[in-house]
């Protein structure tokens, strides 16, 4: 038990990635085979990341280090007497173990969901394993204490994220989807990798610790800081770099969809990380912070008013997702805009901004879930086409208002807590940010609205699918179970996890890099 | 003879080229071929971090003593990048090859059905 949790950081990416190509062989036994065996892996992926979280959290989210390649046997001396060790760390902290707890979460739920979706004779075995592949980028991103290996799990969910999107190839549009999508991660993946080669230029390291505690904030930073933003920020689907985003949530399978939410909030870590920790107040923060309060108010709106003139399911959910991206950015801008003075409203947005991501990742989880039933039953995403599901389909159509309301910030559900954090601190900075994300919410509001009324009331149809089958239901409902659970005690989470996670952005850099370097 | 900075300017340039091959042409193919570009000047300019003028590779057998090395890491920076550019544009080449079967034409002013 200590060695698992000793090796837990490894484990949880060498676990999906052997299970990542192991995928083809076992699916050679068979069907049941295959999906037990991708149930095993979830489920185990799934224990490491909950055991990792426990052991960080146990220590109030205090950063540790997991080190491969020797800490002290494998050591390069230098002319000058010091010994520098050659080692490629992870570096887990309050933070990163909060983004595992998500994925994680999206990643279990959507493996079991997809076992009673994908139905297609073929292409099963391919979805597993690039399902497993992106599981173990996604894990590799939010461990990583180094900055090249940040870019090589970036990439690597790139690619994976890229091949579910366009692997049905039968499927028109996947493939302009893909097209389209691989491109702009492709280049961002090269301005974060640019970034990276100029910062290695001055500073001759690669590991985000040392980088940290050497960084002087000179031009060339700022122009690798400047490059990290873009390249993130697209990944991360923020406007004006979001066309991508409805393309890849909408073509994606529907399970899949939620994964990729999942990923884009990696890449939003990542931006923290390298904000927070790597940057910290280096650079001149208060611009940084209304930068990245400017993106968010862009995000929410751009985001909520593109979703209301949809007509395709997938394609309205997908634009609230992009929208949701908005509110985490503005919960952490506002935070990193004070962080110079640290006054009270700043941490209380941070904790918005992050309790956001995991609330985020539950309900629009259960709603691509949902579009997923919905696109089954009926066999169309065009919601002219849709109505009266609700008389059939009862258990659906409840959990689909749980989602949506949780999204959109009603009271009680769990959307809410973390939407009042980010509106109580942003007003304190300034109303008008306030009066735009409330606006927005109300806005999301009217959107679901339209979904529902298109889709589930209206007069009984043909013949439907009577209901969901037991298999897609199950992972509905633990999903709404996050959701109603996280909004009626927000307080017991914010102070158990959320609080650690914001803590370690907001006042742990020195014990990061003190972690690595000794003393600090 | 040394070759100072010319090495950073021919990156530069291939990346800004890159970069305007993929904004303003229409072509899915030349559209790859921006982002190769890209990723060439990229790489470019990680080995000229690395590199040292008279300095011999960075292997050590049969190595002449007391001979400059370059900078083995970004050598590994470069490689690993070589590798996950090479998939990224099998990627991309497959998708126009589908997208040209179910369009029929590769001007990307001609696809998008996904708009909006």
């Amino acid at each position: 038990m200590t060695a698992l949790i000793n090796h837990a950081p490894v484990l949880l990416i060498a676990i999906p990635l052997l299970g990542a190509f192991a995928v083809p062989l076992i699916g050679k036994l068979g069907r049941g085979a295959r999906n037990t065996f991708v149930g095993l892996i979830s489920l185990i992926t799934a224990a490491l990341a909950g055991l990792l979280a426990a052991t960080v959290f146990g220590h109030a989210g205090a950063p540790s280090l997991y080190v491969m390649g020797g800490s002290q046997g494998f050591s390069l001396p230098l002319p000058s007497g010091l010994s520098v060790p050659i080692r490629i760390i992870f570096e887990p902290d309050g933070m990163s173990a909060f983004m595992a707890l998500i994925t994680a979460l999206i990643t279990l739920t959507g493996a079991f969901f997809s076992f009673s979706y994908w139905r297609e004779r073929s292409g099963g075995t391919l979805f597993y394993s690039l399902f497993m592949l992106l599981t173990a980028g996604i894990f590799g991103m939010e461990l990583t204490g180094d900055m090249f290996n940040f870019f090589v799990f970036l990439e690597i969910t790139s690619i994976s994220a890229c091949g579910l999107i366009g692997f049905r190839v039968w499927l028109k549009h996947s493939q302009e989807a893909g097209f389209k999508v691989m491109a702009l991660y492709t280049l961002s993946g090269l301005f974060v990798l640019l970034a990276i080669g100029l910062l290695y230029g001055q500073y001759g390291g690669l590991n985000i610790a040392y980088l940290a505690s050497t960084l002087t904030g000179s031009t060339i930073d700022i122009v690798a800081l400047g490059l990290l933003l873009v390249g993130l920020a697209l990944k991360a689907g923020a406007v004006p770099l979001h066309m991508w985003a409805p393309d890849a949530y909408g073509e994606a399978p529907a399970p899949m969809s939620a994964v990729l939410v999942a990923n884009s909030q990696a890449s939003l870590y990542g931006l923290f990380r390298i904000l927070f920790t790597l940057f910290g107040l280096t650079v001149s923060v208060a611009t940084l912070g209304w930068i990245l309060i400017v993106l968010a108010l862009l995000t929410i709106f751009v985001g909520v008013t593109m979703a209301l003139i949809q007509s395709d399911i997938k394609r309205l959910i997908a634009y609230s997702a992009v929208s949701q991206i908005g509110y985490m950015l503005l919960g952490v801008g506002v935070g990193l805009a004070v962080s110079v003075a640290k006054p009270d409203f700043g941490f209380v947005a941070m904790q918005g901004g992050i309790f956001h991501m995991l609330n985020d990742a539950a309900c629009i989880g259960l709603l691509f879930f949902a579009s997923g039933v919905i696109i089954r039953a009926t066999g169309t995403r065009d919601l002219n086409q849709m109505g009266g599901l609700a008389h059939s389909m009862k258990w659906t159509s409840i959990l689909f208002i749980i989602g949506a309301f949780a999204l959109a910030g009603v009271p009680p559900f769990n959307g809410f807590a973390s939407k009042f954090l980010i509106y109580e601190a942003a007003f304190k900075l300034s109303p008008f940010l306030a009066v735009v994300a409330i606006l927005s919410s109300i806005l999301l509001l009217a959107v679901f609205v339209k979904i529902f009324q298109a889709a589930f009331l209206g007069p009984r149809r043909e013949a439907l699918m009577s209901e969901v089958p037991i298999g897609m239901m199950i992972p509905m409902v633990a999903l709404a179970l996050v959701v109603i659970v996280f909004g009626l005690f927000p307080g017991f989470f914010v102070d158990k996890i959320v609080t650690p996670a914001a803590n370690a952005l907001w006042y742990g850099r020195d014990a990061y890099i003190g972690l690595v370097l000794g003393g600090g | 003879m040394s070759i100072g900075n010319l090495p950073f300017v021919v990156a530069a340039l291939l990346v800004v080229l890159g970069i305007y091959t993929f904004l303003f042409k229409r072509n899915l193919i030349k559209l790859v071929i921006g982002i190769s570009l890209v990723e060439t000047g990229v790489n470019l300019f990680l080995v000229t971090l690395g590199y040292r003028t008279h300095a011999i590779a960075p292997i050590y057998t049969f190595a002449p003593k007391a001979e400059r090395m370059v900078l083995p890491t970004p050598q590994a920076l470069t490689l690993t990048s070589i590798v996950i550019g090479l998939a990224t544009t099998a990627l991309l080449l497959s998708f126009a090859v589908f997208i040209y079967r179910h369009y029929g034409t590769l001007d990307a002013g001609k696809i998008k059905e996904l708009r909006g």
